[in-house]
């Protein structure tokens, strides 16, 4: 299973913690600037580039900060007073379909309801313990044992697919390169992540469908050949 | 977009509407908020730090021109613009590095341009799949992870495919 080996050799490389791997990519891509840099002869712009380019992190950073930190005191306020459960309210039924098979007052709906939101709302601090938590906890109401069910692989696959409402990010950075209008993208955003989403939903459900079917026509056999 | 603006003002006056009604401290509450990801914002300052730096000399050496050349025919065939080439290579990988190499974007073209949408666009509608997948299955312990990374990178692709047609619809460009 060749997607198996590219997730093996993935999991090593960020070692869980995510950052395991960036010690390669930060040699090797310092590494492939040196050899070109060389072979195209933009040593001195490749060596400027290292002395100036750290100064614009953090130019960039005290650009993108004030926002970002605007939306996290908004966002705070907002699961505060109890916004972020009515919305997670709203997504009860669309979320129902997704994950079939599941307790709808159990502890694991309630985790992935939250986790979903918390993904809509752009709180990403708070989404990624809730998504843990909503993994461990479908795991064990599926009494998995470490296999990926397809109430999992359905989270862990919305996860990885943005569905953040407000981009709060781009807009600052859009509007931090003088952008005349830095929301304008959002429609665009919208449809696209709807696209991604939508692909990687149907995805899921086709390979849990054709499992289905596979293990059913194994049975079949089976019963016939008593 | 006028829509969206009066948008952005509504959602922020009904969040303090509602949290006042309920009894929230507003203000106390929002500076906790933004405390905290201020305390996120410096956290990722230093892996923000490296990664431009490297993002940098990777564009100062030719490097990314290289790469997004090799892949020419298969970006022409989508319409997909090469300047966006390294950002989709980025993204699945590291959100920082992500964020490096959009500012790098940013900075050669408008915002406002149709590399500057297309490049908005992907970031925002793509997620560190490599990444969460990582994270979320080493901390719940799942060996077996059966089609998570195929479905997951279907998502990835049709979503830097559709940020070239989203652009092209809503902008006409």
């Amino acid at each position: 299973m060749s997607g198996f080996l590219i997730y093996r050799a993935i999991t090593i490389f960020y070692n869980g913690q995510g950052l395991e791997m960036m010690k390669y990519i930060f040699t090797v891509m310092v590494g492939i600037s040196l050899v070109f840099g060389l072979a195209a002869g933009n040593i001195s712009e490749v060596s400027n580039a290292a002395l100036s380019e750290c100064s614009q992190a953090v130019e960039l950073m005290l650009k993108l900060i004030g926002p970002m930190a605007f939306w996290g005191g908004m966002m705070r306020v907002a699961d505060k007073a109890g916004i972020t459960d009515f919305i997670a309210k709203l997504f009860r039924a669309p979320l129902k379909f997704l994950f079939k098979g599941i307790d709808a007052n159990g502890k694991a709906f309630k985790a992935v309801t939250m986790n979903i939101t918390a993904n809509l709302l752009g709180l990403g601090n708070a989404a990624t313990p809730l998504g843990i938590q909503a993994v461990k906890e479908l795991s064990e109401e599926e009494s998995a044992g470490g296999v990926a069910t397809d109430n999992i692989i359905m989270l862990v696959v919305l996860n990885t697919a943005s569905i953040q409402l407000i981009p709060t990010t781009v807009a600052a950075m859009r509007l931090a390169h003088g952008s005349s209008s830095p929301l304008d993208v959002m429609p665009a955003i919208l449809i696209s992540s709807a696209a991604s989403v939508a692909a990687g939903i149907a995805s899921v459900k086709c390979f849990a469908a054709g499992r289905n079917v596979l293990s059913r026509s194994k049975r079949t056999i089976t019963d016939e050949s008593h | 977009m006028k829509v969206i603006e009066l948008a952005v003002l509504l959602i922020i006056t009904a969040i303090l509407a509602v949290g006042l009604i309920k009894g929230v401290d507003v203000f106390g509450q929002f500076t906790e908020g933004a405390y905290e990801t201020l305390k996120t914002g410096v956290s990722i300052l230093p892996a923000l730090i490296a990664l431009m730096t490297c993002v940098g000399m990777i564009s100062a050496s030719g490097a990314a021109d290289a790469l997004a050349e090799l892949l020419a025919p298969v970006t022409e065939f989508l319409g997909f613009p090469s300047e966006c080439v390294p950002l989709a290579v980025m993204r699945p990988i590291s959100g920082s590095g992500a964020t490096a190499v959009y500012e790098e974007i940013l900075s050669e073209n408008s915002p406002d341009s149709f590399i500057g949408r297309v490049a908005s666009v992907l970031i925002g509608s793509t997620e560190t799949t490599f990444y969460t997948i990582a994270v979320y299955f080493g901390a719940a312990k799942i060996k077996k992870t059966r089609n998570t990374l195929v479905s997951s990178l279907t998502a990835d692709f049709t979503g830097f495919v559709f940020s070239v047609l989203a652009v092209r619809l809503v902008f006409g460009q």
